[in-house]
């Protein structure tokens, strides 16, 4: 076996290098510890988990989620404990693990985007944040910050401003122009960006004519979104310099290469790992299976390879 | 797990006296029993061969698998997601099903009802192929020390997790006469093959058919209300349909009598990373007033009759 920490090891940030570029994706790997029995998470090249808000959610009332072609959506309405519960809670564990931890945050006003990005950088073992800016801004009649060039900026640097941590900056697909939305975390100071969120979706049930969901509409993933995703990716990918995560619907290694060709340097695994709890790992050892017998030296050659 | 073992300390707490001994006013408390240690084992995902494939009723099949190092930890309501499908654009989730028999710690059994692509998948396996699964998952049913003056009451493939627990039941009883199984459904042809299997157990078994073809001609739950002396204290198992189980909580709740239903909801994954398979629970948040969410796959599927807000 080749040299597996150079072989497979990608940079996000300064002092964020990932020891191979599979990561959680947010919200479909609990906080770490569900996933315990079925993946050494010390293998993983980060941890993202589940979102953060200031104060504890209860999520919306169900069904909450459905199954759909090659997909499913899901209207959760980022159910989590609480930054307080998190720390008091969560941490412990995510402190034993050696993988790089991140904290995806999400809020309803720029000041709880700021406060959170505040009181995490004084926490021990958490490697970076990330940012959900698919929330919708109350203070601004409810427009979703990830939508408007300007108040992604303005989340972006009231993030940054109050830490130390690398900021990972995660994009949402629903909007004219993802280029605009990125450059705009890119200038407000983002170390990185992620990419894609949930796609806007619905679902019906003709019989009895009612959504399958009951907060109607819910936000789509799953293999059904990974054309977007690689759309996007490559499209941020030709305007940004700094790093990209790429996310959307990843299965297998092969997905994972393309989105890396695209010009991810690092992927998230969210769908898959409620399907096969063992996903991550089952991809790592792939991975490094394809990149030794591939000749290359590091994946690193492999990120915006693709050839027009 | 983790989370399993945090939860039974947090279930401790609510576990207060026998409701029997409560004042009547707060009889709709949550009573349950503390969740069986032994019963706890860290999930693992496996292939498992298939044994056998039995059609036990219509559209209703009792598959047989070999999963030794499942089934040794798996407990009576706890259930399996199975993958539905290979090959091109499968369902993309797996599917839930209750543990229907464990046999010699090796084998476990499912009872399915075909009705998708997923579960038509799964019975139209032949033996020597496998089956993915993932579990066992979730709180299953706590027994009591000693069984008696138990009644177990079943709809449709909501039989499925009871044959399980009532084998267990009668394995810790000295009393089996008084351990009473009561079996809905259409037809006769849709139970004749459970009723002749728990009978089998040595449970006294009770069925109703909505036809009349076979047992009492009417709901499953009117045998509840009629077969069992109220002025007793019993001890109620229910898995059915939702308005079925609503309506055996409530008289339960109503009677004092502790009473554990196993639910079952949409799941995407089973193992409490998605958050999708919640039910309300009965108490009071800042959530509109109301019960918290309960997490059907975690906290579940197996609740106490006064957990849950039945909706009316």
């Amino acid at each position: 076996m080749g040299d597996l920490g150079n072989l497979l090891r990608v940079d996000i940030a300064d002092g964020l290098q990932l020891v191979n570029p599979i990561m959680t994706a947010s919200g479909t790997f609990g906080y770490g510890e569900e996933f315990s029995n079925f993946v050494n998470l010390d293998r993983l090249g980060a941890l993202v988990v589940k979102g953060i808000s200031l104060k504890p959610r209860p999520g919306n009332p169900p069904p909450r989620i459905a199954e759909t072609s090659c997909g499913m959506l899901n209207a959760i309405g980022l159910e989590n404990v609480g930054l307080e519960k998190f720390v008091s809670d969560k941490m412990p564990f995510l402190r034993t693990i050696q993988a790089p931890v991140i904290v995806n945050i999400l809020g309803d006003t720029l000041e709880e985007y700021a406060a959170l990005s505040e009181n995490l950088n004084d926490i021990k073992g958490i490697s970076a944040i990330e940012v959900n800016i698919s929330c919708p801004n109350v203070k601004k009649g409810g427009v979703a910050f990830g939508t408007d060039p300007a108040m992604v900026f303005q989340v972006t640097e009231a993030v940054k401003s109050r830490t130390t941590l690398p900021v990972i900056i995660k994009l949402s697909p629903n909007v004219t122009d993802i280029t605009a939305t990125a450059g705009a975390a890119e200038d407000g100071g983002a170390d990185a960006i992620s990419l894609i969120n949930t796609l806007m979706g619905m679902a019906i049930d003709h019989r009895s004519r009612r959504p399958r969901l009951a907060n109607i509409i819910g936000g789509l993933s799953g293999p059904a979104i990974k054309p977007v995703a690689l759309r996007m990716v490559w499209q941020v990918a030709n305007v940004v310099k700094i790093p990209i995560i790429g996310i959307g619907g990843i299965m297998t290694v092969e997905d994972v290469l393309e989105f890396m060709i695209a010009g991810a340097s690092a992927v998230e695994i969210g769908t898959a790992n409620l399907i096969e709890p063992d996903a991550t790992e089952r991809i790592i050892e792939g991975l490094h299976d394809y990149i030794e017998e591939s000749g290359c030296r590091s994946i690193r050659e492999i990120i915006g390879s693709l050839q027009t | 797990m983790f989370l399993l073992l945090r939860h039974t300390v947090g279930l401790a707490s609510i576990t207060t006296v026998h409701p029997s001994l409560h004042p009547k006013c707060i009889s709709h408390e949550a009573y349950i029993e503390p969740f069986a240690p032994s019963n706890i084992m860290m999930p693992i995902k496996c292939e498992a061969e298939l044994l056998g494939n039995e059609k036990i009723a219509g559209d209703t099949w009792r598959i047989t698998l070999s999963a030794p190092a499942l089934a040794r930890g798996a407990g009576p309501g706890q259930f399996v997601m199975v993958k539905g499908g290979k090959g091109a654009n499968p369902p993309l989730w797996r599917r839930p099903f209750s543990i229907h028999q464990v046999i010699d710690n090796e084998r476990i059994q499912l009872l399915i009802k075909a009705v998708g692509t997923g579960s038509e998948f799964i019975v139209s396996r032949r033996p020597g192929e496998t089956l993915s699964l993932v579990g066992p998952l979730g709180r299953g049913f706590t027994l009591p020390e000693h069984a008696e003056n138990i009644c177990v009451i079943g709809g449709g493939v909501g039989a499925a997790p009871l044959f399980y627990l009532t084998s267990q039941l009668l394995a810790r009883s000295t009393k089996p006469d008084t351990i009473k199984v009561f079996l809905g459904g259409a037809t006769a042809a849709d139970i004749q093959v459970l009723e002749k299997d728990f009978s089998g157990l040595g449970a006294v078994v009770l069925v109703a058919t909505d036809d009349g073809s076979a047992g009492h001609h009417g709901l499953v739950t009117e045998l509840l209300f009629h077969d069992l002396d109220p002025a007793m204290q019993w001890r109620v198992y229910s898995c059915g349909p939702q308005p079925m189980m609503k309506s055996v909580a409530r008289y339960c709740l109503d009677k004092n009598w502790p009473c554990q239903v196993s639910l079952e909801t949409l799941m995407a994954c089973g193992i409490s990373a998605c958050l999708g398979c919640v039910v309300r629970g009965t108490g009071q948040t800042d959530l509109d007033g109301g019960g918290p969410y309960l997490h059907v796959c975690k906290e579940g599927p197996v609740f106490g009759a006064g957990e849950i807000r039945w909706e009316t």
